[in-house]
């Protein structure tokens, strides 16, 4: 593996910038030009490379005391331009003990902490620099971090949880009194999740224990570079009730401190709007109030622009499905043709799907390798460690790669399916050869016709460098609530001064004391009105009012809790010999079988014995489950009768969706698509219309003995699974005796037995009633109280804010039951609590997350007095892909009833018959 | 075509019983209502140990077994055991709970039945207290023993039904003819899936019906039929 590939930047190669350049001219008064110790200078000379640009002027911000956001691509040496200040401050100091942790750098994957503690110690080493690095993660051992607390190192490359962990410890304020810098890489990435919301809470911790601490972010491209770089600096600063007691003293928050920084005059912070190396959007991202401040941003310039072409097909385009196959061929040739090619898919079944048939037509037994995260974790280590050695042509992946370790040897990166988003395909694309200076090369395969249109605006907006990444989270109230009970377990606090703390987090930024106050009731009580808890307490006031930990196993109950990421209940799958006709009571079958992996429980709850699907790159049969394991058998079947395509994670951006409406409403635009799909579209306006750009077309037109109706939002599926939920309702209600509905990224399609075309031509179904966003209102209320999705963001909730714990001493809580139990207590909790903190959280989510809502809510907008009704006599052509989609995928009503009731109906068949 | 109906008739050793939605079962002849495992308070026995859940579960549980008190207006009620979920349960009942209990008591004969985790139960509870309980054919007690005519609840049954991609999971009665299992009926009661070897003991085979409870009516589905 290479170390530090990314600086690979030979003094010769022409990149159109200034060789040899060490000193920087900078925008900005405060920064000096930096000259680079000797030491350096020397050490750069004798690899043949020069310092890049941003490398110097971050070095610079760190000189003038100053936080920085870098925004660079793939490859710009980012690692290294975040490491050179303190390496370079380091350089500097006496060797001896004592001198305590100096800089921490936080990573959201363990392993890329691990790599870059490796690569650090190649410059530390050949420099002969004084400087101890070392790293903590969930697997280093319980005696070394004894010690790292102890006596820190100079450097600990560490992740958000652990941050959090060691917050949560007495020795914090010892450990991060000397903390000079804090490096955040991927920030782009952690700034989405939840566990972005936690580590800003430790941002605001660490700003109060180390007032001089200053930040570096390491992020790629992203839409709204303004706004991340809030997440930086303190917000709200200095917190007025630190000026109202400033002559405290020690006590108070962000007082002076023997650092003789003082609070006021804190210079890091820059009050926005400012002048910029590069203008962001300017959009505030939550707030909207006039403390908000931002580190400095720094933009690598003179990356290489990449290639990306769509395949060019001579196969059919399918109409509708994700699979790819009619490409199959066409990727096969490219692997071939290419060192090694990273092959990008949208969801697990999908590389499962096509690593199995990359393999049957693999005459030439090309090393093609399967990679995905429900893969045994030994697995994947060793397709990473195979990759590293450049021992594969293809690696077929999900978003499991999209971050980590740098590879230099990819030379392209095909993806497959639908893009999703233009900065998410731009951060794929940038796993393609790790050079800056020479262009990475992608091939988008659509796997279908409307995928065509999303993969050619796609292409149009990496062109024009368009980016699509979404705005800073306001910070969740259940990861608050983890926080507030980590505060809890290291010193006392009180309750005024964490809250000024916590708002200094650019994601709590806008808290509210209300919401405030409510955690840590809930932290202390539960939060209940009837307030029967009061004795069992899990943290209590003293007597000046600062909030303890009352016992020690809360204590311990946190640390193992720690952190948002929730993972679906999995189950492990294990292969044995297939054993057709029993089906007697679980627990008969004998244990063992290898291992192939894990599968998320409530796709097998929908499995009956005998089903076939496909897993770990071939299809199997369903043949028992035992407590958390299943068990499966080859099968000889060549489709397997269960799809288990669940859509991806992530849904089309909304950017996407938008140019996707205005090519479709824009002929001219047509020229650039391919032939059929082209001839595609003509033939809808013909037959029923075209949507316009801020259109929405509704058609309506019997089919078989059904009434269907179908409708291109164009908002995502997640967003569309909710408008189908509701749109039933609405339908049933009109006496349109719907069936069921079913969802794509574009479009959703509604069926049932009333003539629905009849209906609007007679005046008995208003559109525009039916899409009124007034749905939002009342239908969602009653949906929600028995929607699994949001039972299921309920519990992450519930997990994450610490109700329900995950881990016990010892042993783990069985999944199944903490999902269960969070069920019953969101119906317990609706009817009595409906205003509960818990449930805010979760509604907070359902905006966002599964359920969409937000952006289901501005579409209903969006659409409002737009709606354009076609009475067809048969389904158009832009109806075909949705409508194909049905008996495909599970049909999304949650009318439990019916299920049940077919169940029951065929007892009596079977009685009867 | 498959009838809306909020019961299921269930026939115990010749003794036709209603098995109502709500979980209940009624006996319309005797009017004697069964309910099982209420786990009051398991909510606040939880809290004890440091898990704060709602405490609004004796509450939700209570006007659930009133509003199937109100409908069938019962002579006799039986809790089958585990009414409480720990043996401190009773002492930690809100004054409202308590209020609530006493008036579905009042006017009619109540008999507790003592269940592992309730193996005692207070003096003052009102009503009569029992290990078990015969009524021409039938005996009700809280641990199923496979015996003929014996209607117990304890393992807390469900039925999970798949098709298609899509499952479904409910609580259940659990009935071969000649007895009987009831679901849970308290509010935080989780289950056991039917398909589980512990009732397998009980009936023997798979011959047998799950009267599960769906969400506006039962539907009686074969035991080989769910998960």
């Amino acid at each position: 593996m290479l170390l530090f590939p990314e600086c690979l930047h030979l003094i010769s190669t022409g990149s159109g910038r200034e060789p040899n350049s060490v000193a920087v001219p900078s925008s900005d008064p405060d920064s000096q030009p930096v000259p680079l110790p000797e030491i350096f200078s020397r050490w750069f000379a004798a690899r043949g490379w020069s310092p890049r640009e941003h490398q110097l002027e971050l070095l610079a911000k760190a000189r003038a005391d100053r936080s920085a956001l870098l925004i660079a691509p793939t490859g710009a040496g980012k690692t290294l331009a975040g490491f050179l200040p303190t390496l370079v401050e380091l350089s500097g100091r006496p060797r001896g003990a004592g001198r305590g942790l100096h800089t921490l750098y936080i990573s959201p994957l363990k392993a890329l902490a691990v790599d870059i503690a490796r690569n650090l110690e190649t410059p530390i080493a050949e420099m002969g620099l004084p400087i101890k690095v070392e790293t903590r993660t969930g697997d280093t051992p319980v005696s070394r971090r004894q010690r790292q607390r102890r006596y820190p190192p100079d450097i600990l490359l560490t992740t958000p949880e652990q941050l959090a962990l060691l917050l949560s410890s007495d020795d914090a304020p010892f450990l991060f009194s000397s903390l000079k810098r804090i490096v955040l890489d991927e920030l782009h990435a952690l700034v989405t999740s939840k566990r972005g919301d936690l580590l800003s809470l430790g941002l605001a911790r660490l700003w109060r224990l180390a007032p001089q601490v200053r930040a570096i972010g390491l992020s790629a491209t992203v839409a709204e570079p303004e706004s991340l770089a809030r997440f930086l600096v303190p917000q709200n600063f200095p917190p007025p009730s630190a000026k109202r007691r400033g002559g405290v003293g020690g006590e108070g928050l962000f007082s002076e401190d023997s650092t003789g920084v003082s609070s006021a005059a804190s210079p890091h912070p820059r009050p926005l709007p400012a002048t910029q190396e590069r203008g962001g959007r300017g959009e505030d991202a939550g707030t909207g109030d006039n403390n908000s401040v931002a580190a400095d941003i720094v933009v690598a310039g003179g990356a290489a622009a990449p290639v990306v072409e769509m395949l060019d097909t001579s196969e059919r385009l399918p109409w509708a499905g994700h699979s790819a196959r009619h490409a199959l061929g066409e990727i096969y040739d490219l692997i071939k043709r290419n060192k090694t090619t990273l092959v990008f898919v949208n969801t697990r079944s999908q590389a499962e799907m096509l690593f199995q048939e990359l393999w049957r037509m693999n005459d030439d037994g090309l090393a093609i390798a399967l990679h995905h995260g429900s893969l045994d974790v030994g697995q994947r280590r060793k397709v990473e460690d195979a990759m590293a050695a450049g021992k594969l042509r293809g690696v077929v992946c999900t978003s499991s790669l999209d971050l980590g370790v740098d590879w230099g040897d990819v030379d392209l990166v095909i993806n497959v399916g639908a893009p999703k988003g233009a900065s998410r395909l731009m951060q794929r694309i940038g796993r393609a050869n790790h050079r800056i200076d020479e262009a990475s090369r992608a091939v988008l395969v659509p796997a279908n016709r409307f995928e065509v249109l999303e993969c050619r605006v796609a292409i149009d907006a990496v062109n024009e460098n368009a980016q699509d990444t979404p705005p800073l989270r306001t910070g969740a109230l259940d990861v608050l609530a983890q926080h507030v009970l980590g505060c809890a377990c290291g010193e006392p606090f009180l309750a005024d001064d964490l809250y000024a703390e916590v708002r200094t987090s650019a994601p709590y930024s806008g808290l509210s004391r209300n919401d405030f106050d409510d955690v840590v009731d809930f932290v202390a009580t539960g939060g209940y009105a009837l307030k029967s808890y009061e004795r069992f307490a899990r943290i209590k006031q003293d007597a000046q009012g600062r909030w303890r930990v009352t016992n020690p196993r809360v204590r311990q109950s946190y640390r193992l809790n720690v952190g948002t990421i929730v993972e679906e209940s999995m189950l492990k799958v294990k292969l044995v010999r297939s054993r057709r006709g029993g089906s007697g009571s679980t627990g008969a079958l004998a244990r063992g079988g290898r291992m192939l992996g894990q599968i998320e429980e409530y796709f097998i709850e929908g499995l009956v014995i005998g089903d076939t699907f496909v897993f770990g790159g071939e299809i199997v049969r369903y043949e028992a489950l035992v407590e958390d394991e299943v068990y499966v058998s080859r099968a000889n079947d060549v489709d397997a009768r269960v799809p288990s395509y669940m859509g991806g994670k992530f849904p089309l951006s909304t950017y996407l969706a938008e140019r996707v409406r205005l090519l479709l409403a824009d002929k001219r635009a047509w020229n650039g698509l391919p032939d059929q799909v082209r001839e595609w579209l003509s033939l809808q306006s013909y037959r029923s219309r075209m949507p316009g750009a801020r259109e929405m077309v509704v058609e309506t037109f019997p089919r078989a003995d059904k009434h269907y109706l179908v409708c291109y939002p164009f908002e995502g599926r997640l967003a569309h699974q909710t408008l189908g939920m509701l749109l039933t309702r609405r339908l049933e209600r009109a006496r349109a005796r719907p069936l069921g509905f079913v969802a794509n990224e574009y479009a959703l399609a509604v069926w049932g037995l009333g003539d629905m075309s009849a209906m609007i031509r007679q005046g008995r179904l208003n559109l525009d009633a039916l899409f009124d966003p007034d749905m939002l209102g009342d239908d969602l209320e009653a949906w929600l109280a028995e929607s699994a999705l949001m039972k299921r963001t309920f519990r992450t909730c519930a997990i994450i804010s610490g109700l329900i714990a995950r881990r016990f001493t010892g042993e783990e809580k069985s999944r199944r039951q903490v999902l269960f139990s969070t069920d019953l207590v969101y119906d317990v909790l609706r009817k009595h609590q409906p205003d509960h903190v818990l449930l805010r959280a979760a509604r907070a989510d359902a905006a966002t997350g599964l359920l969409d809502i937000r952006r289901l809510s501005d579409m209903l907008v969006r659409i409002g007095g737009r709606i354009t009704h076609k009475e067809l006599d048969r389904v158009s052509p832009l109806a075909v892909p949705v409508m194909l989609e049905i008996g495909r995928e599970a049909v999304y009503g949650e009318a439990s009833d019916e299920l049940l009731a077919e169940a029951a109906e065929e007892l009596v068949k079977e009685a009867t018959g | 075509m498959t009838l809306a109906r909020t019961y299921s008739t269930v026939t115990v050793a010749g003794v036709t019983l209603v098995a109502d939605l709500s979980g209940a079962l009624f006996w319309e002849e005797e009017r004697l209502l069964v309910v099982s495992d209420l786990h009051l308070e398991k909510g606040s026995s939880f809290a004890t140990r440091g898990v704060l859940l709602p405490p609004y579960d004796t509450a939700a549980t209570l006007s659930r077994l009133a509003a199937v008190v109100a409908r069938h207006d019962p002579r006799s009620v039986i809790a089958l055991g585990d009414s409480f979920h720990d043996r401190d349960a009773h002492g930690r009942l809100a004054a409202d709970d308590r209020e609530t209990l006493a008036a579905l008591q009042s006017r009619r004969d109540w008999i507790w039945i003592v269940g592992n985790h309730d193996p005692e139960l207070p003096r003052d509870l009102g009503g009569t207290v029992a290990s078990d309980v015969a009524i021409g054919p039938l005996v009700f007690r809280h641990e199923p023993t496979g015996a003929v005519g014996e209607i117990a609840g304890h393992l807390h049954p469900k039925a999970r039904v798949s098709r298609r991609g899509r499952s479904v999971e409910r609580r259940c009665f659990a009935s071969d003819g000649e007895r009987a299992v009831m679901p849970s009926f308290g509010a935080y009661t989780g289950g056991l899936s039917i398909r589980d070897l512990a009732f397998a003991a009980i009936f023997k085979s798979l011959e047998f019906t799950a009267h599960v409870l769906g969400d506006n009516r039962m539907h009686a589905i074969a035991a080989a039929r769910c998960y």
